[in-house]
């Protein structure tokens, strides 16, 4: 296989970096930002190529920085070093700024929220959708195919991040897109502007959690199981890490299946 | 005439003593930093009317909201009442608004039905911390003080609301005797029920009456120099803190303009920092360093306990409540303040919000999920003290978990959170 290239259905499909496109006199309608876990994390790795298989295959030209991409600051941001923000930001706004970046789709609502309300104040202005977003138009413009196939009858629901949810009020495009399968949409005790965290959140992630009962994504799995669902959405790489570690916490891998939102439609659309 | 000085008196006081607790609060509330937040005005009024006066979040919860609605409304309604008891008090006259006639009856009819509410709603509430012992108003906030501040006040509003009754129906009563002055004016629809529990003689309603207006009057002053003391200031801060509440989206924490100045000045060393505003220290380690509006949220709290019921760090038996972040940093605030007026200003106790009150295993324990100012009724931020306190101990102590170091120099050297090669980024793209 090339370099910089994924296989959906035997057919190859070239992800275009800036850098190349920019070499080729070429400008994409979109920056899709991987963010780390998606560039990095095994698990993660599959909702990005779920992500840019979907992008090709509605003909959106698009493009990646590759290696040119970096940390937006967000775990350092919450975790109090306004320093190592502000020295990513400024970074990341000087290679979008270069590339004449004008709009932004992410799959990490934190890369999100990141780039879209903090940026603009250290001098970086662009468009940012998240990709749950993009998936809601696609499906409303008929570019993407909404009938159930897998999904059909089978009970699904979703986990809100709170980066999305609360933090920028996208309830909606999320469930949109999985209300059009013909799946039975139940949702947690604690949902939308309700729901709860995963656990992930403000540096979590990266540190061993404090003394208490239990864990916070242990939690929330009372409001999985409690929902009997067969499929959990998710909208967020760090959600998917937390929630699949707290189904298999509970040995319910067999019946359980945490999916992205993204990987939900590429499966729905034989990508 | 003696009745009318004494009253004069004691309105005087009770002003004067208000303001002077007012002034201190917003003197305590001024030693915080300077933020901007008078931009957007139409829709800070916007929020201020939906949220503090249409209680718009405090619904949330069906039944203590629509309670609360009723004890806010009578307290709000029944106050326009206190006006015409001041003028009566201060000139001696009686029902001096009765001249109104038939909207007169309204009113008093109004505040009738209200005060009967409140009496409902009070007792819902009573019923809540003492029988059913919610939860909620529990924790290792609510010491002794916190719990038998709620319960005074609600017990005085009982002891109020039923003074205004008993004071209605015993005026009513002599109205009917057509006893000297008091003419016929207004309209009974709940107290006209307790006439019969009156006695008969025309000495003893008149002085039920008299006892009942005098206490329902210098009751009123009394809570009055009580809120400042109390969790129930909030009647009157949740509406500039609404007011000055943050518009933005609740993902966006606040830029720290001081640490721009250094990082382009890193980046750039043409760059010129504009002239030092302030010279503080980066984040907070103490009240002091706090906004004004971080401080005015401290004084507005309720100490309701919506945002720790959802946090889900309290959840899950972590140290973390976000109604302690907020009665730490008033009771923090009040210790300055107290501070202030013994030694004069800028007086160093040795203490600081962070570690005397607040421990750094709150602080961690964040997940800085925005439950918390989601859940608020008025608007607070407790995420925001969290950050600024973490802000403190990285930026100014460099004090965290190894974990957390390690996750800033993998930022700082490889573009990630985790050790992975920049040169990585892509290989993603390279498997199925
Ligand atoms: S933001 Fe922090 S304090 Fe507030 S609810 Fe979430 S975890 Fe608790
Ligand atoms: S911060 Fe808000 S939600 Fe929390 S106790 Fe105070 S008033 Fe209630």
């Amino acid at each position: 296989m090339n370099a910089n290239t994924i296989e959906p259905m035997n057919t190859t499909i070239k992800i275009p970096t800036m850098a190349e496109m920019m070499a080729a006199g070429e400008k994409p309608e979109i920056l899709f930002w991987v963010g780390c876990a998606g560039s990095y994390d095994e698990r993660a790795q599959r909702i990005t190529r779920a992500f840019a298989k979907i992008l090709h295959h509605v003909g959106i030209k698009f493009a990646v920085l590759g290696t040119e991409e970096s940390c937006t600051g967000d775990p350092a941001k919450r975790a109090g070093n306004e320093f190592l923000f502000q020295m990513q930001a400024m970074s990341n706004i000087q290679v979008l700024d270069a590339y004449e970046i004008k709009k932004i789709v992410t799959a990490c609502p934190h890369c999100f929220n990141t780039l879209k309300n903090e940026y603009p104040e250290l001098g970086g202005n662009y468009e940012v959708i998240h990709h749950t977003q993009l998936i809601q138009e696609l499906i409303e413009s008929g570019k993407l195919k909404a009938e159930g196939g897998d999904f059909k009858g089978k009970k699904i629901t979703f986990h809100d991040p709170c980066y999305l949810g609360r933090g920028n009020g996208v309830y909606e495009a999320p469930r949109k897109a999985l209300e059009i399968l013909d799946a039975d949409l139940v949702e947690l005790k604690r949902c939308k502007s309700n729901g709860l965290c995963c656990g992930a959140g403000g540096g979590q992630m990266f540190k061993e959690p404090e003394k208490g009962k239990k864990d916070v994504n242990i939690e929330r799995m009372d409001d999985i199981l409690q929902a009997k669902a067969d499929v959990v959405a998710v909208g967020c790489p760090f959600c998917m890490t937390m929630i699949n570690d707290g189904v298999k916490h509970f040995n319910k891998e067999q019946e359980i299946e945490v999916l992205d939102i993204a990987e939900i439609s590429a499966k729905v659309n034989g990508l | 005439m003696i009745a009318q000085i004494i009253f004069s008196i004691a309105l005087l006081t009770a002003v004067i003593l208000f303001s002077i607790q007012v002034k201190k609060i917003i003197r305590n509330i001024n030693l915080g930093k300077d933020t901007n937040r008078s931009d957007r005005p139409k829709e800070r009024w916007l929020t201020m009317a939906k949220v503090a006066l249409g209680q718009s979040k405090m619904v949330v919860r069906p039944v203590a909201g629509i309670m609360h609605i009723f004890v806010y409304l009578g307290f709000v309604i029944i106050n326009l009442e206190v006006l015409e008891i001041i003028i009566d008090g201060v000139f001696g006259t009686h029902r001096i608004f009765s001249f109104l006639g038939s909207f007169y009856s309204f009113l008093i009819a109004s505040f009738e039905i209200l005060a009967l509410l409140v009496l409902v709603g009070v007792i819902v509430f009573l019923a809540r911390r003492v029988v059913l012992g919610l939860k909620r108003f529990s924790g290792v906030e609510m010491t002794a003080w916190p719990k038998s501040d709620a319960i005074y006040i609600l017990v005085i509003e009982v002891l109020l609301m039923s003074a205004f009754l008993t004071m209605n129906a015993a005026d009513y009563k002599l109205q009917l005797a057509g006893y000297s002055h008091y003419l016929t004016a207004g309209s009974f629809p709940v107290s006209q029920y307790l006439l019969g529990l009156l006695p008969n003689s025309t000495e003893s309603l008149v002085f039920i009456e008299r006892a009942c207006w005098w206490f329902h009057i210098l009751g009123i002053l009394a809570f009055l120099n009580y809120l400042p003391f109390s969790k129930h200031f909030h009647i009157i801060l949740a509406f500039p803190n609404t007011w000055y509440s943050n518009l933005n989206a609740k993902g966006r924490f606040n830029n720290m303009t001081s640490v721009t100045n250094e990082v382009k000045a890193m980046l750039d060393p043409s760059f010129t920092p504009p002239a030092a505003t302030e010279i503080g220290r980066f984040g907070a380690k103490d009240v002091q360093d706090l906004n004004w509006v971080q401080l005015m949220n401290a004084y507005t709290c309720t100490e309701c306990g919506r945002c720790t019921s959802v946090c889900p760090a309290n959840q899950t038996g972590k140290l973390l409540s976000p109604r302690k972040i907020m009665m730490d940093t008033r009771d923090r605030l009040e210790e300055v303040g107290k501070n202030t007026d013994k030694h004069g200003k800028g007086y160093d106790d040795g203490k600081s919000l962070l570690d005397d009150y607040i421990t750094r295993e709150e602080i961690w324990a964040c997940t800085t999920c925005n439950a918390c100012t989601e859940a608020c009724p008025v608007n607070i931020d407790p995420l925001s003290i969290i950050v600024d306190l973490r802000r403190y101990a990285v930026m100014e102590e460099s004090n965290v978990t190894g974990s957390l170091n390690a996750m800033f120099s993998n930022v700082e050297n490889n573009g990630a959170p985790w050790k992975y090669s920049p040169a990585d980024r892509l290989n993603w793209a390279n498997k199925d």
